[in-house]
């Protein structure tokens, strides 16, 4: 059992075609799960949804005034489109008195439509953006052509042949985590009491910004790997897994790093080898098999988490 | 008194104990207290208004140092809001606050507020300790983080208001009272000028109202002002210094026994009162 495992791992082909993806769909999973906390517990995880669909018609309309497909380009018109949707979103909240999932769902639904309206005209036009990879992301094709091996990884050559999303996402990680720890102290007294945090001081219109800008920047970064949709799942399935086994804020964290690097893993084993040891033939999308994997994971807490339903059986105990 | 102080020196912060014995000093040698409006925290000509409907009008108000203010009224007179309002959590049409003569903005180390225990999340995943903790918030640089001493010093806050042995319990164990009570101890940390409470009492058991209302008198004595929004009427003379009634406009506001008279209690509560007024 284990012995083919490490022979599998250990092979040229494996660095070559699973590793990276495998890497990439942890790093994004990862860069979403971290702001997907404060989202989750701010009760605003329709946020991510809306952010991830509204990247659409900004990736797209790069795509159509460029003709380019640079990684750089997207990046650029989504983030435009993801900031035009967040100012439209925290407009519609303020001046149109909406409460939150309304505004988003205004938003985002119509900004989504003109993104797959915008992607039919790619295809009236020479130049083409694949409909499925923009909706469902593209892990499989993330190869490292110039690996030979795990000894690639001390080659600075072989390095440099690194796919793109897989720098891009790890700086987005970085980029996360150090916002999360930077304003540890102000996003944890803001999100659990609001008002507090006002009277104290601390900026909590401009922390509410800067989580939305920080979960667009997010649902960019990892659009390559796991297209605009399900790239949701990696926002809020880890933290609310986590949620369900953690008491303190540190530890949900935490937890939500490892379910979702775990979910990227476990789910693209599953969705290269899942098919071939049911008898089938091919493989499945593993964007789509690392959703599935942190959806059960995250069914898995609610079962079994340690920290579910604390407070009701705790109140209950002590009422009596 | 010097019970209290001697309470306050044991469990509490001592910085406390030692402005307590100030207080007590400065009272034993002067009959009354004469305060001028800097000296607490002052609130003039403040409007809000929620669309087109106002909530409050016009409100002048001084919550003095060294007093216990009670905000009093009927439901929907605004007694939220005006607190909210001075602590600039609902936007103002009009007004002016003070906290010791300073603007809000720079008085933002001067204040404790207590919300509704009711508006915030008890499922949070955090431990008593840890909202203990964001009292010292202001006392820490954007990196740090909280260390030895500031849970120590939470501790005692903790301690103060009977929470010490619940420390490391999750928040949403706990019950009514004792949630009250850590947001008590939450304020406490801050070592706050004015503090700020909405309904401490609502909704909390006899325990948990008496021990509030001792540490509220331990800030008083200490100094501190202390303004709560409060619906009994019967208990607020017996808590309370001073009291504010309001109805959307200020109905009276002064000495408890001078503002919380028949005729005062008729005007801000219309017809709705006489059971209750007369207690």
């Amino acid at each position: 059992m284990i012995d083919p495992l490490i022979a599998e791992i250990s092979s040229p082909e494996f660095v070559q075609l699973s590793l990276p993806p495998m890497v990439i769909g942890a790093l994004a999973a990862m860069s979403c799960a971290l702001p997907g906390n404060f989202l989750l517990l701010r009760r605003q995880s329709m946020l991510a949804d809306a952010v991830s669909h509204v990247a659409l018609p900004g990736i797209v309309a790069a795509f159509l005034l460029t003709g380019s497909m640079a990684g750089g380009t997207m990046m650029l018109g989504a983030g435009a489109a993801a900031l035009v949707a967040a100012g439209m979103i925290e407009a519609v909240r303020r001046v149109g008195r909406l409460e939150p999932g309304a505004a988003m769902g205004v938003v985002f639904t119509a900004m989504f439509a003109l993104g797959v309206l915008m992607l039919e005209r790619t295809g009236a036009s020479g130049v083409h953006l694949d409909v499925e990879h923009a909706l469902y992301g593209n892990l499989e094709s993330l190869i490292w052509f110039d690996a030979t091996g795990w000894s690639s990884a001390a080659d600075p050559r072989a390095l440099a042949g690194l796919p793109a999303p897989l720098w891009r996402l790890a700086a987005a990680l970085a980029a996360m985590a150090a916002l999360t720890r930077l304003f540890w102290k102000e996003l944890t007294i803001s999100t659990f009491d609001p008002g507090h945090a006002q009277v104290i001081g601390v900026p909590v219109r401009a922390l509410s910004l800067g989580l939305t800008g920080a979960t667009a920047a997010a649902a960019v970064a990892a659009f390559d790997a796991v297209g605009s949709i399900l790239v949701i799942a990696m926002f809020i399935c880890p933290p609310a897994a986590a949620r369900l086994c953690a008491n303190t804020l540190s530890r949900q964290v935490w937890l939500s790093m490892l379910f979702a690097a775990l979910s990227a893993l476990v789910g693209y084993v599953l969705a290269g080898y899942g098919p071939l040891w049911l008898g089938a033939r091919g493989s499945v999308s593993a964007a789509g098999m690392i959703a599935v994997v942190s959806g059960l994971i995250l069914a898995l807490a609610c079962v079994a988490g340690p920290a579910r339903r604390r407070a009701g059986g705790a109140l209950g105990a002590e009422g009596r | 008194m010097s019970a209290a102080c001697e309470a306050a020196a044991a469990a509490g912060p001592a910085r406390l104990a030692r402005d307590a014995a100030a207080g007590a000093a400065e009272r034993a040698g002067t009959a009354t207290m004469a305060l001028a409006p800097a000296q607490g925290m002052s609130v003039r000509g403040l409007s809000v208004s929620y669309g087109r409907i106002p909530a409050i009008m016009d409100v002048d108000a001084d919550f003095p140092l060294g007093a216990m203010t009670a905000i009093i009224g009927p439901n929907g007179a605004g007694k939220s809001t005006l607190l909210k309002a001075a602590l600039g959590l609902v936007p103002r049409l009009t007004g002016e606050v003070r906290v010791l003569g300073r603007p809000l903005e720079r008085a933002r180390d001067l204040i404790a507020y207590v919300p509704q225990r009711a508006s915030v999340d008890w499922e949070f995943p955090a431990r008593v300790i840890d909202v203990a903790l964001m009292g010292l918030y202001r006392r820490k640089g954007l990196w740090r983080l909280f260390d030895r001493n500031d849970r120590r010093r939470a501790m005692e806050c903790l301690a103060m208001v009977g929470m010490e042995s619940f420390a490391r319990r999750q928040i949403g164990e706990l019950s009514g009272g004792q949630q009250q009570r850590v947001f008590i101890a939450r304020a406490l940390a801050q070592d706050a000028q004015a503090y700020l409470l909405d309904e401490p009492f609502a909704g909390v058991d006899a325990a948990t109202e008496r021990a509030i209302v001792a540490v509220l008198r331990q800030l008083r004595d200490a100094g501190r002002a202390v303004v709560c929004v409060h619906h009994d009427l019967s208990t607020a003379p017996v808590y309370f210094d001073r009291a504010l009634l309001l109805n959307r406009v200020v109905v009276a506001q002064g000495p408890t026994a001078e503002t919380l008279t028949p005729r005062n209690l008729r005007l801000a509560y219309g017809g709705r009162l006489e059971t209750a007024a007369t207690p």
